[in-house]
């Protein structure tokens, strides 16, 4: 559905993505992931036809974004980072506006508009002026006029960008509700947006691909070790130079959360599960708590952004 | 197509009138050019009053006709103040769309470049021609009070609309080029500026150069339509001024796409 292939912007003083190359199936949640500046913007502003890429192709639904953008972009609903939206105008007269620029026919105008003022909860507000709206308000008018034409093709970017915890929760809903059988892009630099609502995540830093994945391959292949939690009552040397011991094991540390806890770093691929009890057992001390700590997708995200830098 | 254009228009024409611009730029209009008429036609009376006592200076004025003292002063006024009062009205129609990002929006639904500039162009053309409408009544009052000849009246506002019609297409252009409307204005005026004191230097420089700016000063070619005369050649000038215009719009359009 969204094939992107060696895509590149050059914005003369530095490069705004560099080859970049990923594609999306149709009716995939695609998760656009990266710190700021890392290229999300620039990308999705050719996808959506705003402006062209240096080199490299980008099609969307199988139309060329420079040679075909009017096809293009009959099929897309976009919301940019900022949610631009007419401030003098009313709820319902700008979305009628915007369905008619997105081609709906004149006679299915206001079923459209009343279907998306009914489907992202703005039905008590189509008269109300956009201007006198709160900021979760004006986001789902932003996503109504992304949904006005019914698009195949879903462009959001960082949807939930200033908004309060609650209207995060909300908006975040309202989109896996409202993604349906549409593909969708969403960029964001907050790991647990992405993680929660896409099925496929794409990394990028710097301009440049990172990783592709899915959220669990991404943290079952994070390179390095992974890590066990434990807590034991005995003395803290003496537990960590007994753990340290176990074949496997390649770093033990204390934890701050409390005097009795350990963090236990363990060589790839090893399984020390079974050699811990009996350690602490032969010395006499009191095994409280013991759990794998998974490694987070902050994690993989430090890691693969980091190493870059390395 | 038709249907784009008409989208755009109508969504700016209802701005124009809900920030209360267009009324605002309108009423001011007609107070200036309201008070210029009026001392116009004081001054012609007061010197047709001392005329009539006084031969010599009936004589010396030999011009004393109302076409000749009121209308045709009055169009040359009408003429400044709109020159004043048409980058207040072109300014927003694209900064303000680029300043608070719509722009992204627009030109990211599947309009075309050149149906957004069309629809803007004909939204402002139209809160000019309301503006220019409203003058109508100082040349309606000549004729219930005196006997001026209508035919260079009708020829005069003729032009007045093209001349105004080719001042919206330059500012509009200056509304493509920035998003700070106050520099869409300041450029808008100095362009215009430009344009209409083009003539001036034209008797200074050599002949050949001399016809030249004079073809190019916007305000040259209003004058025998003032007098009644309407020369394809004026409207032509007029027409491509603003074609010449639109499509540097668009490629201004164009070139913002390209920056990004």
């Amino acid at each position: 559905m969204i094939e992107v292939e060696n895509l590149t912007k050059d914005y003369g003083a530095r490069l705004g993505i560099d080859g970049l190359t990923f594609s999306a199936e149709k009716g995939e949640l695609l998760g656009f992931l990266g710190p700021n500046g890392a290229g999300k913007t620039t990308t999705m502003r050719i996808l959506t036809c705003f402006f062209p890429a240096t080199s490299g192709r980008a099609t969307v639904a199988g139309f060329d974004c420079f040679e075909d953008s009017l096809e293009v972009r009959k099929r897309l609903g976009y919301m940019p980072e900022s949610v631009p939206l007419y401030k003098d105008m009313e709820v319902g007269e700008y979305l009628s506006f915007v369905a008619g620029a997105k081609g709906v026919e004149a006679k299915d105008v206001k079923k459209s508009v009343d279907r998306v003022i009914g489907d992202c909860g703005l039905s008590e507000y189509p008269k109300s002026m956009i201007s006198e709206l709160s900021k979760g308000y004006r986001q789902r008018v932003g996503l109504a006029q992304a949904l006005v034409n019914d698009p195949e093709i879903l462009i959001l970017d960082e949807p939930t960008n200033g908004l309060d915890p609650r209207q995060i929760r909300e908006i975040r809903k309202l989109i896996t509700e409202l993604a349906g059988q549409r593909t969708m892009i969403l960029s964001s630099h907050i790991l647990p947006e992405v993680s929660k609502v896409c099925k496929k995540i794409v990394i990028i830093d710097k301009g440049k691909l990172v990783a592709v994945d899915t959220p669990d391959n991404l943290v079952s292949n994070v390179h390095g070790a992974t890590k066990m939690f434990l807590r034991i009552d005995g003395p803290a040397k003496g537990v960590t130079a007994e753990l340290g011991k176990i074949k496997g094991v390649s770093k033990v540390e204390p934890d701050d959360s409390a005097p009795d806890a350990f963090i236990v770093s363990i060589k790839k691929g090893a399984d020390i599960k079974q050699d811990i009890p009996p350690v602490v057992v032969n010395n006499n001390w009191n095994l409280l708590e013991m759990r794998a700590i998974q490694a987070s997708l902050e994690d993989v995200f430090i890691h693969l952004v980091t190493k870059e830098d390395a | 197509m038709f249907r784009n254009i008409g989208l755009i228009y109508k969504k700016e024409i209802k701005s124009y009138f809900k920030s209360y611009i267009a009324y605002v730029v309108i009423a001011v209009f007609m107070v200036i050019t309201g008070f210029m008429f009026n001392d116009v036609v004081v001054k012609f009376s007061m010197l047709s009053f001392k005329a009539q006592g006084n031969p010599m200076l009936a004589k010396q004025y030999n011009l004393l006709n109302v076409t000749e003292t009121v209308v045709r002063p009055m169009f040359g006024q009408i003429s400044m103040i709109m020159l004043l009062m048409m980058p207040m009205l072109t300014m927003k129609l694209l900064a303000d769309e680029k300043k608070s990002g719509t722009m992204e929006l627009i030109l990211t639904y599947p309009i075309r470049d050149a149906e957004v500039v069309m629809g803007k162009y004909l939204a402002g053309l139209t809160v000019f021609a309301a503006m220019l409408f409203s003058t109508v009544t100082y040349p309606l009052l000549l004729i219930a009070l005196g006997e001026p000849e209508i035919v260079p009246m009708i020829t005069g506002y003729f032009g007045l609309f093209l001349m105004g019609a080719a001042f919206v297409s330059l500012g509009l252009f200056a509304s493509s080029v920035t998003e700070n409307q106050i520099i869409a204005a300041s450029l808008a005026l100095g362009m215009l500026f430009l344009f209409y004191l083009m003539s001036m230097s034209a008797a200074y420089v050599s002949p050949g150069i001399g016809r030249i700016v004079s073809y190019l000063s916007i305000n040259d070619h209003f004058f025998s339509m003032a007098k009644g005369v309407v020369d394809t050649e004026d409207i032509i000038y007029y027409l491509s001024f603003v074609v010449f215009f639109l499509f540097l719009t668009m490629r201004s359009i164009e070139s913002h796409r390209w920056r990004g």
